[in-house]
């Protein structure tokens, strides 16, 4: 199967490789997916207390190069989002983004699931309530 | 200097060796000859050429050229040594005995045949991949008519011990067939020696064309027949009917001939190569070779590289380096191979392997470029990789209540 450039361009040049100190108050973690699955991420925001605004993402991802490509193009997303904002983002805006095949798609919906994570962690942490998200149900 | 893409994926198909195209060529347009056509020169000629690949086949084997029926490769083989068999020997029994590790035109052969009102028992291998031979044993009843159990496994290179199967399904008057696709031409195999009934191979996994085999069927000791599935002409002595594939069949002998020439210098230096990566690759931490190593054919290698992804793994240097991984992302099932998991990897250890297939034409250059560029991408992923970091943290995976999905 043949990748499209962008995901090629993510897997070769990956954005925001890294890990954020999970135990801050300011930091939401999202790890999901599992290692028997073939594919885990993991995804950090960093956000600024006074704006609410995304100041930093990153994240480690093992699995196939479209979950790669999906992570970093979401961490680059991320950054300068607002949390309300961030929450909105689709798997299907990741998939046309990165035109990902169909047998590829749960690899984007990994991707939003993670991103849904970091900010329920981090809303936690922030004695926010977490938000319920409907099931998408693709992988 | 090197040349790229390197293929290094010889257990799918191996590249045709030029002298067998060479052999091949006059009998597309010069002897074209049906060999059937038993009154004319064009017929006779077709037919002599047939029959001088016949003997390169079976001699390959230690076969008689009698005991040669071609096919179209080793998955008409294998359902025609089992369905054929199953048929055949219906008054005797309906019972078949096989392995959990099997190529899926013997398991799904198999399920037909369970569908068709047989039995099928279907062993477990031990961890290194290899049957238990008590197991074997003690599954025989009064109705087994088979035992179907291949020489080499295609995803591990696995060698299973013929000689004490075909033993014990003699001992038991059970006929004995194996796939030997992976096996014929790399290593040693001997019909007779290895007390085989029948067995099937293919041209295009040892240097010859595509879309032709062979099944040998045994005619003496004891003389075993099987129903054809093809109704027609009546070649191939009753067995399969079809106009024979003369290119083909040319081809195919010519590659038998050069294997069993030549086999001895090529497993020494394949081999050698093989080791060289092995070794090379074994020196990244967590990498493991899976299945036995001392009953293994020379030109295989399959590794677990932990924490990484297989076709992740594999878009870091598949422009340039084909080979296969266990890792089964891109189908729908999202399910790695079932042979792996056989040996009792966990689905993670499966999606991290790859699949190395050496042959004739691999070069010692190949094989240091493959060294450095997987090395290399195991390092960078294992960087990018969440399960990594834990590891190095200390933190036991299993602990991690995961998210299935």
């Amino acid at each position: 199967m043949a990748y499209s450039e962008k995901v090629i361009d993510h897997y070769s040049n990956p954005k925001n490789v890294g890990t954020l100190d999970k135990a801050s108050k300011t930091v939401g973690t999202g790890l999901v997916g599992a290692p028997e699955c073939g594919d885990v991420m993991r995804l950090q925001i960093e956000v600024d207390e006074a704006t609410g605004i995304i100041k930093d993402a990153k994240f480690k991802t093992f699995g196939c190069g479209s979950a790669i490509a999906s992570s970093s193009l979401a961490t680059e997303w991320l950054k300068g989002k607002s949390v309300d904002e961030a929450v909105k983002i689709d798997n299907m805006d990741i998939v046309e983004e990165l035109n990902l095949p169909p047998v590829k798609i749960h690899c984007s919906v990994l991707a939003e699931d993670a991103i849904k994570a970091a900010i329920n962690d981090y809303r936690k942490k922030n004695g926010l309530e977490e938000l319920v998200f409907e099931e998408k149900g693709v992988h | 200097m090197l040349k790229l893409p390197i293929y290094l994926d010889n257990n799918a198909t191996t590249p045709m060796d030029p002298r067998v195209l060479e052999a091949m060529i006059p009998y597309f347009t010069e002897h074209f000859g049906n060999a059937a056509s038993r009154n004319h020169p064009f017929g006779w000629e077709a037919e002599e050429a047939v029959d001088y690949a016949r003997e390169q086949v079976a001699k390959l084997i230690s076969a008689d050229p009698k005991e040669i029926i071609f096919t179209s490769g080793a998955t008409e083989g294998d359902n025609l040594a089992i369905k054929g068999v199953f048929e055949m020997y219906a008054s005797k029994g309906n019972h078949i005995i096989t392995a959990v590790t099997e190529h899926k035109a013997v398991l799904d052969t198999c399920k037909h045949i369970e569908k068709a009102g047989g039995e099928v028992t279907y062993l477990s291998v031990k961890e290194d991949g290899l049957i238990d031979l008590k197991e074997l044993e003690a599954a025989i009843k009064p109705t087994t008519i088979l035992i179907a159990i291949m020489y080499a496994n295609n995803e591990i290179g696995v060698i299973q011990p013929v000689k004490e199967i075909s033993a014990i399904a003699k001992k038991h008057g059970v006929l004995f067939f194996t796939d030997a696709t992976q096996a014929v031409g790399k290593i040693p195999v001997d019909v007779i020696k290895d007390g085989i009934d029948l067995l099937t191979f293919s041209g295009h996994k040892m240097y010859g064309p595509k879309g032709i085999g062979a099944l040998y069927v045994r005619r003496k000791n004891p003389r075993v027949k099987v129903t054809a599935q093809m109704d027609g002409g009546g070649h191939e002595r009753g067995m399969r009917s079809g106009t024979l594939n003369v290119p083909g069949i040319v081809g195919f002998g010519k590659a038998c001939e050069l294997c069993r020439l030549e086999m001895e210098e090529d497993t020494k230096r394949i081999s050698q190569l093989r080791n060289k990566l092995e070794n090379a690759l074994l020196q990244l931490e967590e990498a493991y070779v899976n299945g036995n190593t001392e009953h293994r054919l020379p030109h295989v290698a399959n590794i677990s590289f932990k924490y990484v992804e297989g076709e992740g793994l594999m878009m870091g240097f598949n422009k340039n380096i084909a080979l296969s991984s266990g890792s089964a992302c891109t189908s729908a099932s999202l399910e790695p191979s079932y042979v792996l998991k056989a040996l009792g990897l966990g689905d993670d250890l499966a999606h991290s392997s790859l699949r190395f297939g050496l042959s004739r034409f691999t070069t010692e250059e190949q094989i240091d470029y493959t060294i450095k560029a997987i090395s290399e991408t195991v390092l960078k992923l294992r960087e990018m990789s969440p399960l990594w970091e834990m590891y190095k943290e200390g933190i036991d995976l299993n602990s991690i209540e995961w998210a299935h999905h």
